[in-house]
């Protein structure tokens, strides 16, 4: 017991309340925890996880020299080399591309906006072979596009070239609208103060809105390169599939498979896979940051 | 129906939101449960109506445990605090649900929920959809729509929480007839003190996942059993004091409190409620001013600011020496009368007519 | 998609102009182009030629039926697929449950040649399970059923990936009302949550169908590519195209385009509704909040 203190006159500190919690289980109330977990984990096991995972076993029984005796012949390699250089080119394409159009749809009234709205997601509905049929078709040499462009030396069809126009195709929808909402949640007062402030609209537009919409250009980049990684149906048609020049790995898995050379192809499949989930994963975090901005 | 609570624990992850909890309301009561958010008050109405499952302990109707019972099988009517209208259904079968669930022939249902909407005053709306209704047209269309399937007990989780102030005044007023009309045991959450103590014949304050105190209105006010109660129930000025032998001292002034009749000196903390404390006005050197007289010992202090708050008027104060201010409610009546000696630098003496007194707790003590 | 409010720009005109000029180029010479030109060839023969190449020929004719028949099974799966999974990890917190939420975003990211080379892998003759299905003689691979995994593999993420975001946004509530009102387990979903996700629901389905009618590179690793017996719309397009038949070809690919538009314009009037509902839900939790 402390000696009697004489009065101190400085006001306790109150009883605080705890911070407010909203995490509740409802599990035991609402129905169908145990038939949705298990139509969900049937479906998920089944169709996702046995797959990958059957081929991610039947490559590593190779042993780590058979791996990479099938996985990384001159061909092999050659593929990846396509398919990354065309996917990387597209999805840059794509990144730009999407970024402008995305401005104006936003941006800027004109007649006809919402029909240019629309006609962004064709790509999406509209099958990936008839892109790759029609695709060649118009830069050939007697094509819509190629009669104009071929004799100019560009050949858009059966070539490298072909392979990177299907490709910003099949990603444009991903680039435009990964960019749209970011740019309508912008802060138009931050640019009106920056015009007062006396910056030019170049220097507005770069310093004051390009950092604000730069993480969704490159979160759309980064889903179309997945895109266009995996592409197949398009491809096929235009790009003439020489080995060594215009053959991506997608299709070179398809060789190989019709050769019955399983192991080739189930290693060039899971090389593939890698890049592709390795990918899935930087999205999925470069996609959090976004929502994490927007809030 | 009577519901007892049994030492009733709730955990969320680490989170301890309700701690061995018990509580009794009476059949035909309407009980608050009051508190800050977090306190744990939403959690344990939604046990009682099967919402959410206890860690441990029970709860009883009428003597029975139902503690595992579904919520579909307690009979409970469920006022959720954003309503939670059925957005598809308009308010004709927002109500009938409960009914049309259970296979309630066609007529009687009808029957029914037109009676219903008479009750709650929304004749003629069963066909709106509930966006196209005010706030308060849409709490009570849940309500009719909770005591469609006559209930055994009504619970409302923040009733008026999402009504402007004026809607919610009239909307309780409202709420408190209905229950004297059906008289259904009918417990609510509330973070609003003023909304408690108007409708309620019981008010339990809850703070940490604990009840600190359970009684009516009046007892809860003017007895509160902690300093969280006091301290939640309106301002309080809050200060260290000393208790000795059945006396605590505040400032040198002695305030009786039985409780400690020791003659060893304890601290104390000593919680004053601005409208107990009186304020007369004093000349410079102290001396009660002509018509003021002033036996009691009492406090002396400067007038720093004076603001009304409708019928009552504070002054905040400094006494000589101190650091803080003190705060004193007057009526404002009284306070015109003295508006010219309650201008700021003014001198005052305050006294305290009432007093409470909390030894702290012990891990302080010692 | 979403909608674009009316604009406000404080560029120039003329700059304006010139972006507008651009998008227009972009989109026109990427999408437009490419798409009119499918109808401009399907139809240079003429309306009758189309017929004919599209009903004259049987293995076109079964092609369209295969698919006809393999897309809605896919989309029905995904369906059940998509309600279970929303339900499950917008109404329950359960340990792995993001981890589960990535895994449905997989087959999104993986490519479909690696997901049919998987498939064959298990169900193929010199697959993990091909000696018990010779046993059992059931055909898997180069067969109907080997199609329909296929496609609901690549499809699978896009029910449940339009339905968990509105789940998440509408909250149990109305759902625990259901309950405390006495319903059960299926009066709740078919009365309650059902009724409310029903235009996200459509949405999906809408997007499964048409990716599912248009699926080639899984399908192409699955099938075989057997004219007449497992060739669907996509890869019958391909085979013509192949076989110098570009006409024909194209009369195919006319109708998975028409498809495609038609499927836009289902896309768009859904969105209208789901946008509508949406700013609904903003008013109500608005009033609720007070600010009227």
């Amino acid at each position: 017991m402390p000696a009697a203190h004489p009065d101190t006159l400085v006001p306790v500190a109150r009883p605080t309340a705890a911070p407010a919690t909203r995490r509740r289980r409802t599990a035991a109330v609402l129905p169908g925890f145990g038939t949705s977990a298990a139509i969900t984990s049937l479906v998920v096991t089944a169709l996702v996880i046995v797959p990958l995972a059957v081929l991610v076993v039947r490559a590593a029984s190779l042993g780590p020299h058979g791996f990479v005796a099938a996985a990384w012949t001159p061909r092999a390699r050659a593929a990846y080399g396509v398919s990354l250089g065309a996917s990387v080119l597209a999805a840059s394409t794509s990144a730009a591309l999407g970024l402008l159009v995305a401005w104006v749809l936003v941006r800027v009234d004109f007649p006809g906006r919402r029909l240019l709205d629309a006609l962004v997601d064709v790509p999406l509905a509209l099958p990936t072979a008839v892109a790759g049929l029609v695709y060649s078709t118009l830069y050939v040499e007697k094509g819509w596009l190629g009669q104009w462009l071929v004799p100019l030396g560009v050949k858009g069809a059966y070539s490298y070239l072909g392979i990177v126009l299907v490709l910003v195709f099949v990603s444009l929808p991903f680039a435009v609208r990964v960019v749209q909402p970011v740019i309508e949640s912008l802060d138009r007062d931050a640019e009106e103060a920056a015009r007062i402030l006396g910056a030019s609209r170049m220097q507005t537009f770069l310093r004051v809105v390009l950092p604000g919409i730069l993480p969704a250009v490159v979160t759309g980049f980064a889903l179309s390169l997945a895109r266009a990684l995996g592409e197949y149906g398009s491809v096929v048609f235009i790009s003439g599939n020489m080995p060594f020049k215009t053959e991506i790995a997608p299709v070179l898995i398809v060789s190989r498979l019709e050769e019955f050379a399983y192991a080739e192809a189930t290693t060039i499949a899971v090389v593939l896979l890698g890049l592709s989930l390795t990918l899935l994963v930087v999205v999925n975090a470069l996609q959090q940051r976004l929502a994490r901005n927007a809030q | 129906m009577s519901i007892h609570v049994r030492e009733v624990s709730k955990s969320f992850g680490s989170f301890k939101v309700l701690d061995r909890v018990s509580l009794d309301v009476p059949n035909g009561g309407l009980v608050a449960l009051l508190g800050p958010s977090g306190s744990g008050k939403t959690t344990l109405l939604r046990i009682i109506a099967g919402l959410e499952f206890p860690d441990a302990g029970h709860i009883e109707e009428d003597g029975q445990d139902v503690t595992q019972r579904h919520a579909r099988d307690r009979e409970v009517g469920f006022v959720f605090q954003h309503y939670a209208l059925f957005r598809h259904m308009n308010v004709f079968e927002n109500v009938a649900f409960g009914l049309r669930v259970r296979k309630v022939p066609r007529e009687e249902v009808r029957t029914r929920v037109d009676e219903l909407l008479r009750l709650v005053r929304l004749e003629g709306l069963g066909g709106r959809k509930p966006g196209q209704l005010s706030g308060g047209q849409r709490q009570r269309v849940a309500l009719a729509r909770a005591l469609a399937i006559r209930p055994k007990m009504l619970l409302l989780d923040e009733p008026f929480g999402a009504l402007d102030a004026k809607v919610r005044v009239e909307l309780r007023q409202w709420l408190r007839r209905l229950h004297d009309e059906i008289g259904m045991t009918s417990v609510f959450v509330t973070h609003d003190q003023e909304e408690a103590f108007e409708l309620a014949d019981e008010v339990v304050v809850m703070n940490h996942g604990r009840i600190e105190q359970q009684g009516t209105p009046d007892a809860v006010f003017d007895q509160p059993a902690t300093p969280f109660v006091m301290d939640f129930l309106g301002t309080v000025n809050v200060f260290h004091g000393r208790v000795e032998n059945g006396r605590a001292y505040w400032h040198g002034i002695p305030i009786d409190y039985p409780d400690y009749p020791h003659a060893q000196a304890r601290d104390a903390r000593v919680y004053l409620r601005p409208h107990e404390l009186e304020l007369s006005p004093v000349t410079g050197d102290g001396s009660p001013v002509a018509g003021h007289g002033q036996q009691a010992p009492s406090l002396l202090a400067s007038v720093l600011r004076v603001t009304r708050t409708g019928a009552l008027t504070r002054v905040s104060c400094r006494p000589q020496g101190w650091q803080t201010e003190l705060h004193v409610d007057i009526p404002t009546e009284s306070a015109q009368r003295l508006q010219s000696k309650l201008e700021p630098g003014a001198r005052v003496a305050i006294t305290p007519r009432r007093a409470r007194v909390f030894l702290p707790d012990p891990e302080y003590a010692i | 998609m979403t909608s674009p409010r009316a604009p406000v720009t404080h560029a120039s005109p003329v700059v304006n102009a010139a972006l507008v000029a651009a998008a227009a180029a972009i989109v026109g010479l990427v999408i437009v182009v490419p798409l009119a030109s499918v109808f401009a060839e399907a139809f240079t023969g003429g309306a009758s030629a189309w017929w004919v190449a599209l009903t004259h020929d049987a293995d076109t004719r079964h092609a369209i039926w295969l698919s006809l028949t393999v897309a809605p099974v896919a989309v029905v799966i995904n369906t059940v697929f998509g309600i279970a999974a929303a339900w499950l990890v917008a109404r329950f917190r359960f340990p792995g449950r993001s981890l589960l939420i990535s895994l449905f975003d997989v087959p999104f990211s993986v490519s479909p040649v690696v997901a049919g080379l998987a498939l064959v892998l298990i169900f193929g003759r010199q697959g993990l399970l091909g000696p018990t299905l010779a046993w059992l003689d059931w055909k898997i691979i180069f067969a109907w059923p080997g199609l329909v995994l296929a496609t609901t593999f690549v499809t699978l993420p896009l029910v449940v990936r339009e339905l968990i975001p509105v789940m998440e946004a509408i909250g149990p509530d109305e759902e625990l009302a259901a309950v405390s009102l006495g319903a059960s387990g299926w009066q709740v979903f078919t009365r309650v949550t059902l009724p409310t996700i029903r235009w996200a629901l459509l949405h999906g389905i809408v997007l499964a169908n048409a990716r599912a009618m248009g699926e080639f590179g899984a399908v192409y690793v699955v099938s075989g590519h057997i004219a007449g017996v497992t060739d669907t719309m996509p890869l019958r397009v391909e085979k013509l195209f192949q076989e110098y038949r570009t006409p024909a070809s194209m009369a195919v690919a006319s109708v998975l385009a028409g498809l495609a538009l038609v499927t836009l314009v289902a896309k768009f009037a859904i969105e209208r509704r789901l946008e509508s509902e949406a700013r609904d839900l903003a008013t109500a939790r608005a009033q609720d909040a007070g600010h009227p």
